[in-house]
Formats: structure tokens, sequence, C-alpha cells
């Protein structure tokens, strides 16, 4: 059972790592939020769902994006800003979609997409269909009055959508304590009647057993929607491939803690080294093939500039 | 010659009619399932498709257009109404961040088949925040559509056209057209969007008139006929697209141009549809061109100033009789108050 956690976990951190290795030369010229440090919460959450459910991320999606199924390849060339990218090049690491994964469009704008998700799980109730709508948003986007509004409705409507709330501390460089006079984002869902439940750690089982429980209850029901803050911890800058423990809002040592729960290697720990080590090769060579094949593919042709405009 | 309705009776039509023929259409919004049902245009659709179909909303409007755009995602045809435009300023972000760029920022994988309804425009004492035609706002953003008929016929067509398109359509109607009464047929039919409409032939002066404006420039172009001017009227009906060949050959017959909008005229309406003719006829073509809309304030409530504050047919064919004539000649019809004005009472 690890071994496709581990292969998640790894797989996700070691293409970010990559990313962010390539970064420097300019090939991929658009701003990347990388989710180094919180695969936990993409992983343990996606692992609890079904193929068709649907999942809203954020531009902090690469995790999300890999976790739910998104096609690799089609990602990195995205990135690489060829037409063979899931956006055809136009959308760029903010934008990624796969909607046959599930993986509806993420917003570079915070907090966006939580109506939609709701909307969405509105829909498919009307629909009488029995998949469910994940939607991920950070601690800043609990700022936003479309995130009160949602949960609202939401939970008014009783739909099936489980919120995760990756909560990271951090907005930009805003600390949660400069931003909320309360500390538990949990107590805003429940102001609106919606059972929430704060996960610390970054604990990719906790969080996969937790939620796997809710979409059970969640699917062809009434039950809904639920709410988990997922405490976890961004390891790199806001945007962009480097360190910026140096820049003075938040140290080194508040890092530690993070560092030595790092879920890779948790739950890499928990297999047999051989098994490890196979996943390991199979998931470098996906990635070799993803960027080569990055590499390899065109550039949008100009007459692109003016498709998908409109339907 | 048919059945006869008002615009919002044709509005009413078009929605249960098209609720009826596809069971994805669905219509939200502040006070569509209530006794007034948005000035009568909602009635009756909760009764007969239930409240999973038609359904009020929470004071909310961000976060209900994002609703909206999520059940579009998954399939569903959401009307989206507004009781005045007003409101849409607070679903910007939604509008113009994700409906507009959805298609095209994912890659053409999905679509917003989304219409969002609102009201704009005079009737009386409505003021600064219950009056304001921002039509020109969402005819900016490439990847909507806006629309803004004027009469009960397109009311309908338009509205079956919008519901059945799978881009995000913003449905602009004025007050004041709501009460206007013309033919309509029983069955279902659509305006195709991009064809504006010419409601009167003439040689001496193309008017524009954008929404309430067409029914406005039909009563300066009878005004005018009285001194000889023979004006012809254009309702574009859709704005985005523009049928900007309909006017352009228009103005190309007659010389001159008067745009009138129910709106501001900076960077509005006016101004696009005045540009558009200039780029194309500059060089081959000696026009005059004039810009007509809101005055350049904010809309005040006390009966005399707001009828300085927006265009009249008087206002329109005396402008239209001075471009034709020049020479600093003037001369304006007798002020007539719109029956429509007139008869309406309140209180919203």
């Amino acid at each position: 059972m690890y071994d496709k956690f581990f292969r998640a976990l790894y797989r996700i951190r070691r293409v970010e790592e990559e990313v962010a290795r390539i970064y420097p030369t300019d090939k991929i010229k658009s701003p990347v939020h990388l989710s180094i440090g919180q695969e936990a919460v993409a992983v343990g959450v996606c692992e609890a769902l079904r193929r068709d459910d649907i999942v809203f991320g954020t531009y902090r999606g690469h995790a999300i994006y890999l976790a739910k199924g998104g096609d690799l390849k089609k990602m990195v060339a995205e990135l690489y800003g060829k037409v063979t990218g899931c956006a055809k090049g136009k959308g760029g690491s903010m934008h990624l979609i796969d909607a046959e994964a599930g993986v509806m469009g993420a917003s570079a704008v915070v907090g966006t997409t939580i109506p939609q998700a709701a909307g969405y799980a509105y829909a498919l109730k009307l629909q009488k269909k029995d998949n469910i709508v994940v939607n991920f948003f950070g601690d800043g986007a609990a700022d936003e009055g479309a995130f009160h509004e949602s949960l609202n409705f939401a939970a008014l409507k009783h739909v099936p959508v489980i919120f995760i709330c990756e909560n990271n501390y951090y907005s930009i460089h805003s600390h949660q304590r400069t931003r909320h006079p309360v500390e538990d984002i949990c107590l805003r869902a429940r102001a609106y009647g919606i059972p929430a439940e704060r996960i610390e750690n970054n604990d990719t089982m906790q969080i996969f057993e937790k939620v796997s429980a809710a979409a059970k209850e969640l699917r062809g029901t009434d039950a809904g929607p639920r709410f988990f803050e997922c405490m976890t911890y961004r390891w790199k800058e806001h945007v962009g491939p480097n360190d910026d423990y140096d820049a003075g809002y938040r140290t080194r040592e508040e890092l530690r803690p993070w560092l030595e729960q790092d879920q890779v290697n948790v739950i890499g720990n928990k297999l047999e080294p051989s098994v490890r080590e196979r996943i390991e090769t199979e998931v470098e060579e996906e990635i070799r093939e993803a960027f080569e094949f990055a590499e390899q593919s065109p550039f949008p042709p100009a007459e692109e500039l003016y498709t998908d405009m409109y339907v | 010659m048919g059945r006869t309705l008002t615009y919002g009776e044709a509005l009413r039509e078009a929605t249960e009619q098209e609720m009826e023929r596809d069971p994805s259409v669905i219509v939200l919004g502040i006070g569509v399932d209530d006794f007034k049902a948005v000035w009568g245009t909602t009635k009756g659709l909760v009764e007969k498709f239930g409240a999973d179909r038609c359904f009020d909303t929470p004071l909310a409007e961000d976060g209900m257009t994002g609703v909206a755009i999520g059940a579009a995602l998954a399939g569903l045809r959401p009307i989206h109404v507004h009781i005045r435009m007003d409101f849409v300023l607070l679903a910007m972000n939604q509008i113009i961040n994700i409906a507009s760029k959805a298609r095209y920022m994912y890659g053409g994988q999905v679509k917003v088949p989304m219409v969002v309804r609102s009201v704009i425009g005079r009737s009386w004492g409505q003021g600064a925040q219950h009056s304001q035609g921002l039509h020109s706002y969402f005819m900016h953003v490439p990847g909507l559509r806006v629309v803004a008929p004027s009469t009960p016929y397109d009311a309908k067509g338009c509205l079956v056209e919008s519901i059945r398109d799978d881009n995000p359509v913003m449905f602009i109607e004025h007050r004041m057209v709501h009460y206007q009464k013309g033919p309509v047929p029983e069955e279902l039919y659509t305006v195709p969007f991009g064809k504006a409409r010419v409601l009167a032939e003439g040689k001496d002066v193309t008017l524009v008139g954008v929404s309430y404006m067409a029914v406005e420039c039909m009563r300066a172009q009878k005004h005018l006929a009285e001194v000889g001017i023979d004006a012809e009227v254009i309702d574009p009906v859709t704005l985005s697209p523009l049928d900007i060949d309909t006017i352009i050959a228009s103005v190309n017959k007659t010389g001159r141009l008067i745009v009138v909008d129910s709106g501001w005229t900076n960077c509005g309406v006016s101004a696009e549809i005045a540009c558009q003719v200039a780029e194309r006829l500059q060089g081959h073509r000696d026009i005059r061109i004039q810009r007509m809309g809101y005055e350049p304030v904010t809309c005040p409530t006390t009966k005399n100033l707001e009828n300085l504050f927006y265009p009249n047919p008087q206002g329109i064919a005396s402008a239209a009789y001075a471009m034709f004539h020049g020479n600093g000649k003037s001369w304006a019809p007798a002020l007539i108050e719109a029956p429509e004005i007139v008869e309406f009472k309140g209180p919203f």
C-alpha cells in the first residue's frame, strides 16, 4: 500500500526539483509556484478519490495536478510553452488542467476556484451523479470574500464538495498571525455548519484516511460539504525555484521540523529498500522522458494566438 | 400579425420554453423565485421546474457567479439574474478572470455556457447605483458575448440564442424596454449574434441606438421626418460581436453618424462604434460623427436633473438637425416625455 503513496510523493518532489534545476536556463518563461514540502496534502487527498472525481486547485498546483492523475508530459510541455502542453502553451504553470483526469483549471487569483467547486458540486447533485468535488486552496484564500460566500452556499445546498485548506502559514510573505485574529480556520467553516477538522503535521496517511471517510459519506448523498485544514509548509520561495530563508520573514529554524518529518522519507522508509529503489528508478525514467518530450515539442504556431477564444 | 407580448414577458417565455426543452438550464439569482420574480421575468419557473432549477441566492454576487461558472463547467446552462447591473460589479473577478478566459487559458478543454442577465438604466429616481449602463466594460474583454436587444421579438430570440451559446453571455436589459410591446412568436426561435437591425431606412443621417436608445432614436426619427430629414435608425442588438458592417454601409450612404448609448460616452459603446466607423471610412468618405449618452456626471435622483442626465428624442433630433444643416442652424422639437417614463410608478 505504501508503494503507491511513495511513488506519488517522490514523483511530485522530483518533478519539481527538476523544474527548479532547469528554471535558471530560462526555458520555462513563466512564474512557477513550487509545492515542494506540501506534496503530502495533494497525495493524501487524491489517493482517496476516484478518477471521475473532480479537483479544483490553485496556482501552486503542480502537486494537485500530478496527484490527481494529470498527464506529466503535458504538464512539463505546458511549462515550456509548447503546443503539446495541457493548455497548448497558453496557460502555463498557474493554469494547469487535465479535464480527463478530473483536474479542473487552476487560477492565479487567490480563492477564485472555491465557488466554482461549489457550483460544480451543485451540478453533480442536480445530475444525480455520485462523484464528488475537492477544492484545494491556501490559508490566504480564507481571507477572500469568495471563500465565505462559497462555504455558505455549499452548506446551504448540502453539495458534495470537500474543502481542503492547505495551511502553509504564509500568504506570500505574510504570516497567518498578521492576517487572522483567530488562528483556527476550521472555526470559519463551522460557522456555516460545515463539519471541519484540522490535520496536523503534514501527515499523508492521516489525510488519506480522513478524506477517504469523508468521500464515502458524501457520494450521492446530502451529507456534504466537509472541510479539512491541513497543516503543511512551503519549503521554497513563494514564486520561483529558490530558498528564501535569508529574506528575513522566516527562519531555517521554522523549517526544521517539517524537514524532519519529510513525507517522502517517512513513507519511503516504510518500504523495502529494493522496492523503493525500483520505484525511484521508474519515476526518474518517466521524468526524463517528460522533460525530453517538452524539449522536443514545437512551440505553438502563430495561428494558435487566435484559437479557443470562443467556442 | 401574431401575438403581442411585452419585452419582459418575452424573456419569461424564452426561459420557460428553454427550461422545458433542456433540463440542463437553471435559473439563479437574488429574488428569482419570489412573488415579484424580477419584474415577472422569472414568474412561475420555480413552480414548474422546482427549487433545484430555479433558486434564490444568498447575497453573494461574486461567489454565486463562481457557482454558476462551476455549474457550467459541469454541463449545466445557468442563467444568473441581476436585478441591476450595478450589482454585477461585485462579480467582476469571476466574469473577467474566469468566465471570459477559461476556454483560452485552459487550452480549449472546457467551456462556460452561462448567461448573466442584468438590468440597466432609468425608470425614475433610481439614482447613482440603480441606473448605470456598464455594458462597455464587458465589450472590452475578449471571450464574452454582450447582447442588448431592444424589442420583444429580439429579447426572446436573443435570450434563447444566449442560453444555447457555449460562451458566457452578458445579456443587457434596459428597465424601460421591459415595457415595450411587440409581436413575439409562440414557438422557439433564435436571433443570431452579430447582426444589427435597420429599424428605419433613411438617407440623411444614421442614428445608432443602444438598447432603450434604439426606441428613443425611433422617436427622434419621427421628429426629424417632420422637418424633412430622413434618418436611418440602427439597433446593433449584439454589442460583442458588433455588426459594424451594417453601420458602416449606412454611414457610407448618409455621411452622418450619431451613436446614442444607454451609458456614458467616454470609452463606451458610442466611442467604439464611432472609432471603428472612422477607421474604415477615413480617406474614402467625408463624414460627420457625434456620440451621445449619459451626461458625464453621477446619475441624480431628482426628476428635473435626471431629465437632463439622460439622452432623449428631442436632444437626438436636435443634434441630427444641426449635423445635417451645419452652419450653426438649430432646431428642437417640443419636449414630450416618453409614455413609459410617464406611466412608471415605482417603487422600483
